[in-house]
């Protein structure tokens, strides 16, 4: 394991030396997102070689009929996973972020007023606090939110009754854009499920619940390598977890159609990446026995299950479930671990994030950075996730209606720098990164639209 | 509407710098491209497409053919137009940009020469430029569509023809095939447009290692 890691490490520091000396920005979002595809390609391609095992496999058929019956209840299964390892982490992608460098900008030795304190060094344009008030203005501090307006001690016909009724009347009219606007402010419990799927337009006809069938099959008949990472990133992460182990029969359920899903291929229209490829045996170059692996092009990485968890309090019948997971993943999360200048990229969030510290709390950021403890290496990995997996589930589904509705990621970097902001004075006394990422380690007690509030609309500036 | 690209030679950019430029510190915020066009009389200016590079603000300046006299004089037909909202991050940085005639302020007529003005007043970027210039002029008219007569002017209806023996009534029939017309209209709205997409090869899936290309 610790050969691995180190040969990560070396093999992450061979991209970066080469990133260092790439020509124009496009060209270097294509180089450095095509170095690190390469990686993992190769990453894949060297478990494949080492572990014997083949990409696919075509499964005989008394193995079939057995994992039919096992189907409800794989979790039950307990195969040897010590060999395999996820193709890489958040952390390892956080590297690749921090050496994006621009080559027609200024990155002299010397400080300037636009000098990058943090640790992503690339110019784009995010939102600052006024920007952001107006874009979020329905978060204020004079519009009432479910998670904060509709605590025990507020009187529900203050806020929560009619809320609840608007909400209701938004689906007895099917109105998409109007059931958008309508979980700005929050979602009540009870119809947070329909409304996602008004917003997402699924709607579960026969043909989707076919489809669903169609994958179930595909999976039964083809064994790939991929499905063992799948398997041991939600023995790792979901099963370990409190809230969400009891969902483990059903990520895999979700997952494992997910990789075989080929609509999935029509997101790469409008993704900087571009999904793996590869040749029947035999029939290498060419063109008509070209396929993508996994099916649907996206390689899962550590942490991927959590992206599938929260959604199985809302979704208990399997296909409704993948339809809306499969959904939020086209248009949100694959934003989370693809390199792109997108305002809700990942880049652009890490900046967001930063810059939002630096200007809000300099005291802190400075400090920070004097102990070595760069705030962006702790608040990456919740931002990598949506924060699932860190906060409370209740929380969590607040703050998943607000990417809803607001049809933007942004809102998890204001959340990341609220949460620095209302740990800012014990933060202040730490002296190392251990000691930082221990004062942040546990965020399950936290309320979100009160930190969101405050940061945005309450605090001095 | 058509547009014919107009062979030009454009010039080596001209910093405008105040001072040596050799030992002065700063970068140029101001850079100047000429372009003539060698080959070709004055023409109609149509429209102007390039590439950005990290250039903020634009300006153009353009002499055109006057049949009087007098010297042909420089006027300015495009001001301060602005290719990056903020000029220290990059949006706007790299994109492709088209203007048009009626974007100019001034009549563009009889165009001899252009003379481009970039500004990037941040001193974060190393260098800025437009890349891949082309001008292009109004190309020939697209001859207009003229329609076959019996379309505009429709024939009158003509008297039924008599029955033939033993043949059904035309009328009934032309009511009855609209009817499955209809029907199959309606069968193929329904049809659903969801795929069950296939990822494998006549049932094969047997892969080599993945591809690096």
């Amino acid at each position: 394991m610790l050969q691995e890691e180190s040969d990560l490490s070396l093999v992450i520091a061979q991209i970066v030396q080469k990133l260092k000396g790439s020509h124009l920005y496009a060209q270097l979002e294509r180089q450095a997102w095509g170095s690190w595809e390469k990686r993992i390609l190769k990453s894949l391609n060297s478990m494949c070689t080492e572990l014997s095992i083949p990409l696919a496999r075509k499964r005989p058929v008394g193995e079939q009929k057995e994992l039919l019956n096992k189907w409800n209840e794989m979790g039950t299964d307990e195969p040897d996973l010590s060999l395999f390892r996820p193709v890489y982490a958040p952390k390892d992608f956080l590297e690749v972020l921090i050496n994006l460098r621009n080559p027609n900008y200024e990155n002299g030795d010397s400080l300037s007023f636009r000098t990058h304190l943090g640790l992503i060094q690339v110019p784009l344009k995010v939102k600052d606090i006024p920007e952001l008030k107006e874009f979020f203005v329905e978060l204020g501090l004079t519009t009432g939110q479910l998670g904060i307006d509709d605590s025990t001690q507020v009187p529900p016909e203050l806020f929560e009754n009619e809320h609840v009724r608007i909400g209701q009347k938004v689906l007895a009219e099917q109105d998409s854009a109007a059931a958008q606007q309508y979980v700005r402010q929050g979602s009540p419990t009870a119809l947070r499920a329909e409304l996602w799927a008004l917003i997402l337009n699924i709607s579960s006809q026969p043909e989707d619940i076919l489809y669903y069938e169609q994958l179930k099959t595909n999976v039964i008949q083809h064994d790939l390598l991929v499905d063992s990472l799948i398997y041991k990133d939600v023995k790792l992460t979901a099963s370990n977890d409190d809230y969400y182990f009891v969902f483990e029969d059903y990520l895999y359920q979700v997952l494992l159609c997910f990789s075989r899903d080929t609509s999935v291929l029509g997101h790469f229209a409008y993704n900087s990446a571009s999904p793996p490829k590869s040749y029947i045996r035999g029939k290498l170059g060419l063109e008509e026995y070209a396929v993508f692996y996994p099916p649907n092009g996206v390689i899962p990485f550590h942490g991927f299950s959590m992206y599938v968890a929260p959604l199985c309090f809302l979704y208990h019948e399997p296909s409704k479930l993948y339809q809306i997971f499969r959904e939020m993943y086209v248009r949100f999360f694959f934003r989370l671990h693809s390199i792109s200048s997108h305002p809700s990229g990942i880049v652009s969030l890490c900046l967001l994030f930063e810059t939002l510290l630096q200007t809000y709390l300099p005291q802190l950021f400075y400090h920070l950075r004097e102990i070595g403890a760069q705030p962006l290496r702790i608040s990456f990995k919740w931002m990598v996730r949506a924060f699932s997996g860190y906060l409370a589930t209740d929380q969590l589904l607040l703050l998943w209606d607000r990417i809803l509705g607001y049809n933007s990621l942004e809102i998890l970097a204001v959340l990341a720098a609220a949460v620095f902001a209302f740990r800012a004075v014990n933060l202040m006394e730490v002296t190392s990164l251990a000691a930082a990422e221990a004062v942040l380690a546990d965020l399950s007690t936290l309320k979100v639209m009160p930190l969101l509030q405050i940061f945005l609309f309450a605090t001095v500036t | 509407m058509s547009r014919v690209s107009v062979p030009c030679h454009v010039k080596s950019t001209v910093a405008l710098q105040v001072g040596d430029m050799r030992t002065s510190q700063g970068r140029p915020g101001v850079l100047v491209i000429d372009v003539t066009f060698p080959s070709v009389g004055p023409f109609e200016l149509q429209e102007i497409v390039f590439k950005n590079y990290y250039t903020a603000f634009l300006s153009i300046r353009v002499r055109q053919h006057t049949s009087m006299y007098t010297p042909a004089k420089w006027v300015t037909c495009l001001r301060d137009y602005c290719l990056m909202p903020d000029p220290h991050s990059e949006e706007g940085a790299q994109e492709y940009v088209s203007l048009f005639k009626h974007q100019m302020l001034c009549d563009m007529a009889r165009v001899l020469e252009l003379r481009l003005i970039l500004r990037q007043p941040s001193p974060l970027w190393l260098s800025f430029t437009v890349e891949e210039l082309q001008i292009y002029q109004q190309g020939p008219k697209s001859p207009s569509m003229t329609f076959p007569k019996w379309l505009s002017h429709p024939v009158p209806c003509e008297q039924p023809v008599p029955l033939l023996e033993g043949l059904p009534d035309p009328s009934r029939v032309s009511s009855e095939v609209q009817q499955m017309w209809a029907l199959t209209e309606m069968i193929r709205a329904s049809h659903t447009s969801t795929r069950i997409g296939r990822f494998d090869v006549d049932g094969c899936y047997d892969l080599n290692l993945l591809s690096y290309t």
